[in-house]
């Protein structure tokens, strides 16, 4: 049976709609920016910005870019009405004390534990943390989002990171181009897998033992 | 009368030693006390230690004092941008020492410095390469990391409104380290880009009060449009995957 991977947007769509009414939401850079471009018109939900932004609003309207309200990519950004400015040391209260409700997170890898690599590739490369660690350990709930398997076709959920970690048991759920991947003191548990992905399929692809979750239906 | 506005931006700089640990505000371009770092470059200080969110943008601000071969060292978060060249060319020849440290981590560290703290514990990087070496503990059931001020001989800030006291106001996202740095440096410089009347700063709102400000120097206001970083598009992860 044939299936077809989500999309970077359908990816983002799929957690836009998770997000209840009212959390406080960080969206990591890269891949998860995309989140906030879907998040359902009807719900009143904070983005809050690392460099001291909550209530962070969409992109301005060409000619409208403020040097000084750039979101954690850099790029330009509003505040919406109500929203608030504070400092480094503030901010990071904020994820650091659990303030947070959310932080959706790309990775370039997560373990069967919920311990996160996505900070460093190792080698050569100029290390570069940000606040990918303090979001990591701050925020009550951390989502991955990411292709399931890297170009390379090796699985990216692992039974142990090989990349340097960021957080160690951190994430609690994975949303990749396949499926939905709860981190479960049980395992693994795997739903809403992409129309004709089977599970036994699923778990050829991925690298550690799934198993399937409840009952939860398809999206 | 007490009159912190410094006659000229080489005035405010006049007394930056070589050696000098000098904390630069800013997060990406917004907030960067641009003038006072080009100036900086001028006064001729050497063989700095600079702590910075990132590492420098395109040619100005910090990248030209890279360029210029004044930096020994650089403490920060978050130097992998796409136009910090000048930076990872210094990387890269072995002429600039990096400590990378978790950004809320770095901030907290100077609140510390500025707050008298003698240390603390945080959980992030726990079990990580970056807290390799250092003491942990387990604390309420968490791993936790042992880290130490950072202290400032020099702050550089970027406000938007000062006064003769030394109280500041900002200007959106460029608050950013201002507060903090302006906190835990021996000598805080502030940019500004109004200098008012003692009373027009609503005193409910002076995000950084004067005790924290030794000098506050006016600049000129540039065009406030938003530059684009030179070199292609904005920063991102490796493969644009990473968050950070």
């Amino acid at each position: 049976m044939s299936y077809s991977k989500l999309t970077r947007d359908e990816i983002a769509r799929r957690i836009a709609q998770d997000i209840p009414e009212g959390s406080y939401v960080n969206l990591g850079i890269g891949m998860p920016t995309l989140v906030g471009n879907h998040l359902p018109k009807d719900r009143e939900i904070f983005l809050h910005s690392e460099n001291g932004i909550l209530g962070m609003g969409p992109a301005p309207a060409p000619g409208e870019e403020d040097a000084d309200l750039i979101n954690a990519g850099k790029e330009p950004v509003t505040l919406l009405t109500g929203g608030a400015y504070f400092h480094h040391t503030d901010s990071f209260a904020m994820m650091r004390g659990g303030h947070l409700d959310i932080a959706v997170l790309g990775a370039f890898q997560v373990s069967v534990s919920g311990d996160l690599a996505n900070w460093h590739s190792g080698g050569a490369a100029i290390p570069a943390v940000g606040g990918a660690m303090d979001l990591a350990v701050g925020a009550k709930s951390v989502w991955v989002m990411m292709e399931h398997r890297a170009k390379s076709g090796e699985s990216k959920i692992v039974d142990r990171c090989t990349y340097p970690l960021t957080g160690i048991g951190v994430v609690k759920r994975i949303y990749t181009d396949l499926a939905v991947i709860d981190v479960t003191p049980r395992g693994l548990a795997a739903s809403r897998m992409v129309p004709g992905l089977s599970f036994d399929e699923l778990q050829r692809l991925t690298g550690v033992p799934l198993h399937a979750a409840g009952a939860k239906a398809a999206a | 009368m007490v009159d912190k506005i410094s006659p000229s931006i080489e005035a405010a700089l006049a007394d930056v030693r070589d050696g000098a640990t000098i904390l630069v505000g800013g997060f990406g371009g917004a907030g960067v006390p641009e003038e006072l770092v080009d100036a900086l470059i001028e006064q001729g200080a050497k063989d700095l230690t600079v702590v910075n969110n990132n590492a420098g943008n395109g040619e100005v601000g910090i990248a030209a004092l890279f360029k210029a071969g004044r930096i020994r060292k650089l403490v920060c978060s978050y130097p992998r941008q796409v136009d910090s060249h000048h930076f990872q060319e210094a990387y890269r020849a072995g002429k600039v020492e990096l400590e990378i440290v978790p950004q809320g981590t770095l901030s907290e560290r100077m609140r510390a410095a500025g707050a008298g703290i003698g240390a603390f514990f945080t959980p992030t990087g726990f079990g990580t390469d970056l807290a390799k070496g250092k003491e942990a503990r387990v604390i309420d059931g968490k791993g936790q990391v042992l880290e130490y001020p950072l202290h400032g001989d020099v702050a550089l800030v970027k406000a938007e409104r000062g006064d003769r006291w030394g109280n500041l106001v900002y200007h959106k996202s460029a608050r950013n380290y201002g507060p903090t740095m302006a906190s835990a440096a021996k000598i805080t410089i502030a940019q500004v880009y109004e200098i008012v009347e003692l009373g027009q700063l609503d005193p409910e709102s002076i995000v950084t009060p004067g005790i924290f400000v030794t000098r506050v120097v006016k600049v000129p206001r540039k065009g406030g449009a938003y530059r684009a970083p030179a070199g292609g598009s904005v920063t991102r992860g490796i493969s644009g995957r990473a968050a950070a």
